[in-house]
């Protein structure tokens, strides 16, 4: 049983820090709306991902291009297509694989860049062994990032019903909601993850201070309050807090952090290839410091150790320092 | 030029089954819509329940001279609840995928891509017509502008609109309805039934914002695009698609024919739109290519 782990790149800086801390695979994006992380100061050039790869390569270590949001509308002139170029740009920089979700960009990949290895992204939401399965079969997807929608007993059972490898999260951000499915940001903001590769935009992020504590507002909605002796999270939509029903709660998702360590040996047994770390946002220390504490759960659990001292370590690097295992266990739900 | 059709979609909230006969009696009975969805959309627990209802409403509607659609689940997810997905588009009648679960058993015959599945760009259209998409219902965020592009390369396929009804943003495992009454999605004590357009979710200073039903979020605002018959011509749309709700659908489907027939203004639409007891104020910001909660025009 090898597991693969796979690391998230949001700068060249960060991409060297998590090939040299025990990768055995990074991704990354181009700087722009192709991908799913299109925020300010991150993300590659087309030299840079050249470079990127040339260097993992180098260390044994394969670099997969998530261009995984889903193409505009109304593009007359296919040369500037962005997310043409970036796959034509992913394949001349020897990419191992792509990350890819929409329809249109699969099957211009499949039928234009045959020798591209495809990966099904997480924001396609292919959840059951039928989508799946299609997807394998009309393009050649060879391996599907499983939605966060499914507890470890169901991929255990999915895994024995599909062909393609899959890879799930482990670590880092997690959204509430289907991701690929949700529309929430552009509700508020008018800005995406599927249309621009952002959720909850920080130009739409205002903090008002008052006596009685700090206010975080997107796009005019309040989505949170804190006291004066709390530090203010960010307002991202689906972890704020909101009133229904009389009662006020975080009716979709505590503000809390993805974290399975726990559960890296019951996901290989039930049939998981790869372990995806969250985090392109974050900086080269703090990836540097998740992927060599996950390369030591990983390599404890395959060689039969309990992984508990790694698992601690990871607790103290969640962000905000709160913790869920999601959907992985059924209660979540 | 064809008549713009009119579109009944699925029932998107969890209503008694006594309930499910009276609306869509009045709907046989007496509306404008020449195609109305039957289905349980959200969520598989619901579907024990509504399933004995569906073939007579079925044989009502269609008795009526409406085209019956039958919709599926948009997260199926239990092997009960794939099957079910497999089982409808085996069936002969017109079905609505809300998700791609159904789509290798039914490539090659007709069906209608619901607004769930994210179909964004011409190529994604072409590529679910040439497997036998006939109608695509865009999704809600997609502008007027993003809407008239794919139509223009797509001409073989009618392009359907989300034109009332509070928005279906997003989807989850969880189940919203359960948490907030402290309950799990596996013993959920059906308490969604009590809200028929969902729980609305404010903000900690009261503003409307959201509303919950299940595992799906939706607006709190309701969504009303009214074209002009020159607008949608113009965008070469040829289906508008009404989501059902409490207040009176058959009056809201009156409302939209008119409009669409150009017999009144899509300002005197939204005007007698406002009169109807409705869940929240009326935003049409999507289509504009705007924030989707951005109000509709006084």
């Amino acid at each position: 049983m090898t597991l693969e782990l796979v690391c998230p790149a949001g700068t060249p800086s960060a991409l060297r820090a998590a090939v040299e801390a025990g990768a055995d695979a990074v991704y990354c994006g181009f700087r722009d709306e192709t991908n799913a992380r299109n925020f300010p100061g991150l993300n590659f050039s087309a030299e840079e991902l050249h470079e990127g790869i040339r260097f993992a390569h180098r260390h044994g270590v394969r670099v997969l291009v998530a261009i995984n949001t889903f193409m505009r509308a109304g593009i007359a002139d296919a040369a500037a297509d962005p997310w043409k170029i970036a796959l034509a740009c992913a394949e001349d920089a020897g990419a191992d694989a792509v990350i890819l979700a929409d329809l249109a960009v699969l099957d211009h990949a499949a039928t234009h860049h045959p020798g591209l290895r495809l990966h099904l992204s997480v924001q396609a939401a292919a959840a059951t062994p039928e989508a799946i399965g299609f997807y394998a079969e009309a393009f050649g997807v060879k391996r599907v990032v499983l939605p966060r929608v499914l507890s470890v007993e169901e991929i255990a059972v999915l895994n024995q019903a599909i062909a393609v490898e899959t890879e799930a999260f482990v670590f880092g951000g997690l959204c509430p909601m289907t991701e690929g499915r949700c529309a929430l940001s552009s509700y508020a903001t008018g800005r995406s993850p599927n249309l621009d590769g952002v959720c909850s935009p920080p130009e739409h992020v205002d903090y008002a201070q008052a006596p009685e504590g700090t206010t975080a507002r997107l796009a005019g909605f309040a989505i949170d309050r804190f006291a004066p002796t709390q530090l203010a999270g960010y307002p991202t939509l689906c972890k704020g807090s909101f009133v229904a029903g009389g009662k006020t709660s975080h009716l979709f998702e505590d503000p809390v952090s993805l974290n399975a360590a726990g559960l890296v040996a019951r996901l290989a047994k039930a049939g998981v290839t790869a372990l995806k770390i969250e985090g392109r946002q974050r900086g080269k220390g703090y990836v540097a410091e998740v992927v060599r504490t996950f390369r030591a759960v990983v390599e404890a659990v395959e060689t039969g150790r309990d992984p508990v001292e790694a698992e601690r370590r990871l607790s103290s690097l969640v962000e905000g320092g709160r913790q869920t295992s999601g959907a992985y266990r059924k209660q979540w739900r | 030029m064809n008549r713009i059709g009119l579109t009944l979609g699925p029932l998107l909230f969890n209503w008694s089954a006594e309930r499910l006969r009276g609306f869509y009696e009045g709907v046989a009975r007496h509306s404008a819509f020449d195609r109305v969805h039957l289905g349980e959309v959200v969520c598989g627990k619901r579907m024990p329940f509504s399933d004995r209802v569906w073939p007579e409403l079925i044989g009502m509607l269609e008795d009526a001279g409406k085209e019956v659609v039958l919709s599926t689940l948009a997260l199926p997810a239990t092997p009960r609840e794939r099957r079910s997905v497999l089982e409808i588009c085996r069936d002969g009648h017109l079905v609505e995928i809300n998700d791609l679960t159904g789509l290798p058993v039914r490539t090659g015959l007709p069906f209608v891509v619901g607004p769930l599945v994210n179909v964004y760009s011409e190529g994604a259209a072409r590529f679910l017509a040439a497997r036998g998409a006939q109608t695509i219902c865009m999704p809600v965020e997609l502008s007027l502008a993003s809407i008239g592009a794919i139509a223009a390369a797509c001409r073989d396929v009618e392009i359907e609109v989300f034109a009332f009804g509070r928005l279906p943003l997003a989807l989850s495992s969880r189940c919203y309805h359960a948490r907030l009454h402290g309950l799990h999605k596996d013993s959920c004590q059906f308490v969604c039934e009590r809200d028929p357009d969902g729980i609305d979710v404010e903000t900690l200073e009261g503003q409307p914002f959201l509303a919950a039903n299940g595992i799906q979020t939706l607006s709190h605002g309701v969504h009303a695009f009214c074209p002009t018959p020159a607008e949608a011509a113009a965008a070469r749309i040829r289906r508008l698609r009404l989501s059902p709700h409490s207040t009176d659908m058959v009056i809201a489907g009156d409302i939209y024919r008119a409009v669409l027939d150009g017999v009144t203004t899509p300002a005197q639409a939204l005007a007698r739109l406002r009169e109807l007891r409705l869940p929240g104020e009326l935003v049409d910001g999507y289509a504009r290519g705007a924030a989707g909660c951005s109000p509709a025009a006084p």
